[in-house]
């Protein structure tokens, strides 16, 4: 019957009970715009209404089916077609046969695990949403409402300060201090650099966020590096026994929380690089792993050595070991 | 969490010795080129220039020297470099084997403003290489700044401090 332009069709809205008392957070979309959208949490129930509204009055709907679903998966954009579900949960709201008329279905999917935390990257992407589909022989007419999701961590315990000492042997001697090794989204990283031998001449220092987004496993790993930051902290040459100060506000960068090998197919991590300048433009850089929980970001120590990067022809090699 | 006022106050940090404010730093490394000399006559005629250094870097025997140098001397070291240490060496300033073609109207290569042009060239070459940690690390460049002649049969071995 839809051949000729007579047959029946239906909209769908899909609302959710509480749309009034729950909160909006905002999440960017794939294609860097920013949308709000309703905020759930591990655990919470999501239940509402499917309204399906018929187009034209009086003329009867035949279907197949009227069901609900509330779906987490995750998409790893050079493989669109494998959608990975880790949630996936179905209500059927109508039997096959006909509605004669628009019609209202009540919905509720009780205490959902909702594990992961929203994401939308540079290679992959992690979303839950509700989709109402009327099942029909030749096309099926569904609607979908995206949802995000948060994941909670409470304050840690011990969150101890970082202190180390670095360099190359003979020529460049410092100690960095950051306050904290955890630190959440609005947080400020507070810390300093003290020089203990300066025998290179120094033009500036900064510090960089970069993210490092991984996919896939074995083989084919993936890494994405995106500097996030660059946040010069001193402008011109130190000399032995000053103390630079650092005091970094996070809520200003767009960053996520730190995500760890998530339903093991990717994970995303910050690192903090101090990065120093001489007057050939020669870099000198010590590079740490930051791990954001949810809201918290924790800074682990990593590899220890001071990398050497020419600037001019971007070769890094590893130097002298350091002190500590 | 997010509604408290972080703490932001500066971490402590040790008042700095006044001697390590006012004194000397500790990078201090001056190296010119200059006064280019013509030696020889006729066909096998060549120019020098005076290398000469001041510094305070402990890996540097002499915290003074004065050496007299050549074009080719400095290929040589270049060609150390590049081929001992992993220092991504600069260039150098071209050859010019156009300038050494008879029948110009100029001097050629001991034409006036292309030793100068060379000359500074030179010194900033020398100035970029020498204050590289690794090149620091090699003899052919302890040999060249300081020693009176270069030993092109030296055996390459890498300087610890002294």
């Amino acid at each position: 019957m839809s051949f000729f332009g007579f047959g029946q069709s239906a909209d769908i809205d899909i609302v959710l009970n509480d749309a009034e008392t729950r909160k909006k957070a905002e999440h960017k979309t794939e294609d860097g715009r920013k949308d709000k959208y309703f905020l759930f949490y591990d655990g919470e129930t999501v239940s509402g209404k499917v309204n399906v509204t018929l187009k034209y009055p009086g003329k009867r709907l035949e279907h197949n089916g009227i069901k609900i679903e509330f779906v987490g998966q995750i998409e790893l954009y050079y493989d669109r077609g494998n959608h990975h579900e880790f949630v996936s949960l179905v209500k059927d709201l109508a039997r096959p046969g006909e509605l004669t008329q628009s019609q209202t279905f009540d919905f509720e999917f009780t205490h959902v695990e909702k594990p992961y935390e929203s994401y939308t990257g540079q290679n992959v992407k992690l979303r839950y949403f509700l989709r109402a589909t009327v099942s029909r022989r030749l096309n099926d007419i569904s609607k979908e409402l995206e949802i995000v999701v948060h994941t909670l961590s409470s304050y840690p315990e011990l969150n101890s300060s970082i202190k180390m000492e670095v360099g190359i042997e003979d020529c460049l001697h410092i100690e960095f201090e950051y306050n904290k090794s955890k630190y959440h989204l609005k947080d400020v990283i507070v810390g300093k650099i003290y020089f203990l031998l300066v025998r290179i001449k120094i033009k500036h220092m900064e510090i960089d966020i970069i993210k490092r987004e991984t996919t896939g496993t074995g083989p084919n790993v993936y890494h994405e590096n995106d500097t996030i930051a660059k946040y010069e902290i001193m402008d011109g040459a130190p000399v032995r026994g000053e103390s630079i100060p650092i005091r970094l506000f996070l809520a200003g960068y767009e960053m996520t929380p730190s995500m760890r090998d998530i339903n093991k197919k990717y994970s995303v991590r910050y690192y903090l690089n101090l990065v120093l300048i001489d007057e050939e433009e020669r870099r000198y850089f010590k590079q740490q792993v930051q791990m954001l929980l949810h809201d918290w970001l924790a800074v682990h120590l990593s590899c220890c050595f001071i990398m050497f990067l020419d600037a001019q022809h971007q070769r890094e090699f590893q130097n002298l070991p350091i002190m500590s | 969490m997010a509604d408290t006022i972080a703490d932001t106050r500066r971490l402590f940090s040790k008042p700095q010795n006044l001697n390590d404010a006012y004194g000397p730093p500790s990078n201090f490394l001056e190296i010119d080129v200059s006064n280019p000399e013509t030696i020889g006559v006729g066909r096998t005629r060549y120019t020098t220039y005076e290398v000469r250094l001041k510094t305070n870097l402990p890996i540097f025997k002499l915290k003074e020297s004065s050496v007299r140098r050549r074009y080719s001397d400095f290929e040589w070291l270049r060609a150390e470099l590049e081929r001992e240490s992993k220092v991504v060496v600069p260039p150098l300033p071209g050859k010019a084997l156009f300038r050494q073609l008879p029948f110009r109207g100029d001097d050629g290569i001991f034409d006036d403003s292309f030793v100068e042009e060379r000359r500074q060239s030179l010194e900033q070459f020398l100035n970029k290489v020498a204050g590289h940690p690794l090149a620091q690390n090699e003899r052919c460049l302890h040999m060249f700044l300081q020693d009176e002649s270069l030993d092109k049969t030296y055996t390459p071995s890498k300087i610890r401090q002294a």
